[in-house]
């Protein structure tokens, strides 16, 4: 399947993916009212965490894993892995926000929602014209969605 | 019958996930005597507690068994098993062959011998029945007394709380949740639901459980002399192996059923996995009982995997523990509790009362081999990295560390890009 890699030797810590992102998951869709209004308003965040340690930087999110921490941590069946298409799959409705996943997820690929009992993790941009929104707007390519087995 | 299940529980779960990694076809059978498909077995203090309704209990969607070409036996316990014969038998009578069988039969409430426990009014609370029960009597009760301060116990009290009922918790040992937890993470944890409104009381235990000449329940007499007047006794001190089936079949069990480190256990063919199974420990290779749900899924898909042929060793349990107590979250993963005095250990800790947080991280060597948080958990997945790849933290990555910021760039580089960044050719 196709994931997200980031590569650290040419991420500059922009965080224009997290911007990317939030907007992709927005309701308006429109980057200013994503960042001024609805991420205070509902609680929108990234599903993206940059790093950074003096020059090198990298910005990760869900590896939609072939044998995810998280699905086996999840106690309400919220999180599985969808045989066909290979993504790891987060059923909002489902989840009880008990933060197992986020515990279990040695890559640090789940947050709390600031606002609700929910977490948010990396969904591809399911449905996304030209996939994921933060490989889109990466201004240097440190972010590659590939096909890699 | 290829692939035989007992039990129904999210071992099974993980198991039927990992025979369908390896092998598509070949049929599998499930057994399990609760009635329902797989549920979310903590999920019963959330619907006790009324936070969620009954249809959002199950695992799985619908149609997973069948797409998963699950036969589905429920309602049906399994009575005896024939290791030479290959074959269990129900009970109802039927009798079925197995090539590979895999006993995923969990835990059974751990009930001490109390005086006058015997009797209506007396509930555990591990199962959706007991949950259902609790929930029809919530509304004709005002009091009730619970007895364990572990996990369940703690679940038990608020849910009925939260029904409305008036709880007191009784803990034997100086502290709640002392089995995964340590002293200031039960204090906070302690302190928040005493704030709510439930009360807790630890160092004693119910002497004797007091019924009228009826026999019906009025109170519990505790070891400090107190009587508590209640409706209902929950009993929630914990779960031990449910693996009298396995024993009785001539298959090695230690404090669980011993399993090797492919998660077969001592008969032919026959493979254990969750609360049931005593397994490889991660961190000190030791083999261990750890009742919890990650260990109970990833046990049974490796055993899932190799009963299918593959050849996959088990990785190794990680105990690990998050529970929230009315919005302030705690978690737990590791060795927590080192052994006193042994030098070998280093703590450190940093408790903030007033904003009710907490972080202790435990090293053992070079090592981080534990970890707890309250209240901020935000970067919990990092430290469970370094816990459960087993990196090592050199001094600068410990003071990172120690500044609760752990991250993927103090990786081994090696490690970094096989995880991150896989199959690309570095450039000169
Ligand atoms: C209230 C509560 C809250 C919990 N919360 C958490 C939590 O937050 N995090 C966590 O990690 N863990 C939690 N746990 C523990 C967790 O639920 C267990 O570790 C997990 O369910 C174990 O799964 P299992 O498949 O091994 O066994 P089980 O879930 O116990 O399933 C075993 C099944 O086998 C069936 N069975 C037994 N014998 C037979 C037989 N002879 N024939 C047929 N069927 C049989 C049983 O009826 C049962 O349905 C909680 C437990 C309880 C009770
Ligand atoms: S959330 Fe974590 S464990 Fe789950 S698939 Fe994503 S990276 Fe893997
Ligand atoms: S927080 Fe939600 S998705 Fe995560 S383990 Fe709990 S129920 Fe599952």
């Amino acid at each position: 399947m196709k994931r997200v890699y980031p590569d650290k030797e040419y991420c500059i810590g922009c965080h224009l993916c997290e911007l990317a992102c939030i907007t992709a998951h927005s309701k308006s869709k429109d980057v200013i009212i994503a960042y001024r209004e609805e991420r205070g308003q509902t609680g929108l965040s990234p599903c993206k965490r940059v790093f950074e340690k003096g020059d090198t930087c990298v910005a990760v999110s869900c590896r939609h894993c072939d044998d995810p921490s998280c699905v086996a941590a999840c106690i309400s069946g919220a999180l599985h892995k969808d045989p066909e298409t290979g993504r790891t799959v987060y059923e909002r409705e489902k989840c009880v926000g008990c933060w197992s996943c986020l515990m279990a997820c040695p890559y640090g690929a789940i947050r709390r929602h600031p606002m609700e009992n929910k977490i948010v993790k990396c969904d591809l941009c399911e449905g996304r014209e030209g996939g994921p929104a933060c490989v889109a707007a990466c201004p240097n390519q440190a972010l590659k969605f590939e096909e890699r087995d | 019958m290829k692939y035989v299940i007992i039990g129904n529980g999210i071992a099974s779960i993980g198991a039927i996930e990992g025979i369908r990694k390896v092998d598509t076809e070949s049929p599998i059978l499930v057994i399990g005597s609760e009635d329902a498909p797989a549920y979310g077995r903590p999920l019963i203090s959330y619907l006790l507690a009324g936070k969620i309704t009954p249809d959002r209990l199950s695992l799985r969607p619908l149609e997973f068994y069948e797409k998963s070409r699950v036969g589905l036996k429920l309602g049906t316990t399994v009575a005896s098993i024939d290791t030479s014969a290959k074959s269990v038998t129900t009970d109802k009578g039927e009798v079925i062959g197995y090539e590979n069988l895999l006993i995923a039969t969990g835990g059974i409430p751990f009930t001490p011998p109390i005086p006058g426990a015997d009797g209506p009014d007396v509930y555990n609370f591990t199962n959706l029945a007991h949950a259902q029960t609790l929930i029809a009597k919530a509304g004709e009760i005002k009091r009730a007394v619970v007895i364990g301060g572990g996990l369940i116990g703690l679940k038990a009290g608020e849910s009925l709380f939260d029904r409305g009922v008036d709880v007191t918790i009784l803990e034997l040992s100086p502290r709640i949740l002392s089995l995964a937890f340590d002293e200031n993470a039960a204090t906070l944890a302690g302190a928040r639901l005493d704030e709510v409104g439930l009360n807790v009381r630890c160092g004693v235990s119910a002497k004797e459980i007091q019924r009228d000449k009826e026999g019906a329940l009025k109170g519990v007499h505790l070891t400090d002399g107190d009587f508590l007047q209640c409706d209902v006794v929950v009993i929630a001190i914990g779960v031990v192996p449910n693996y009298t089936l396995a024993k009785d079949a001539g298959i090695a069990v230690d404090r669980g059923i011993q399993v090797d480190d492919h998660m077969r256990a001592s008969a032919d063919g026959v493979y254990a996995a969750g609360d049931v199974a005593q397994a490889r420990d991660l961190l000190f290779g030791e083999d261990r009982v750890i009742p919890i749900w990650t260990n109970a899924y990833n046990q049974g898909f490796c055993a899932g995997k190799n009963m299918a042929g593959k050849d996959v060793p088990f990785t190794g349990s990680l105990s690990m523990n998050s529970i929230s107590f009315y919005g302030l979250p705690t978690i737990s993963v590791g060795t927590v509790n080192p052994p006193e005095g042994d030098k070998s250990y280093e703590i450190a800790a940093s408790l903030d009362a007033k904003k009710k947080s907490y972080r202790k991280l435990v090293f053992h060597n070079d090592r981080l081999v534990g970890y707890v948080l309250v209240g901020d958990i935000e970067m919990a997945g990092m430290y469970t990295a370094f816990v459960k790849f087993q990196m090592a933290v050199p001094e600068e990555a410990k003071k990172q560390i120690l500044a609760g910021a752990p991250d993927v760039l103090m990786w081994p580089d090696d490690f970094f890009k096989e995880t991150w960044n896989p199959g690309v050719v570095e450039q000169d």
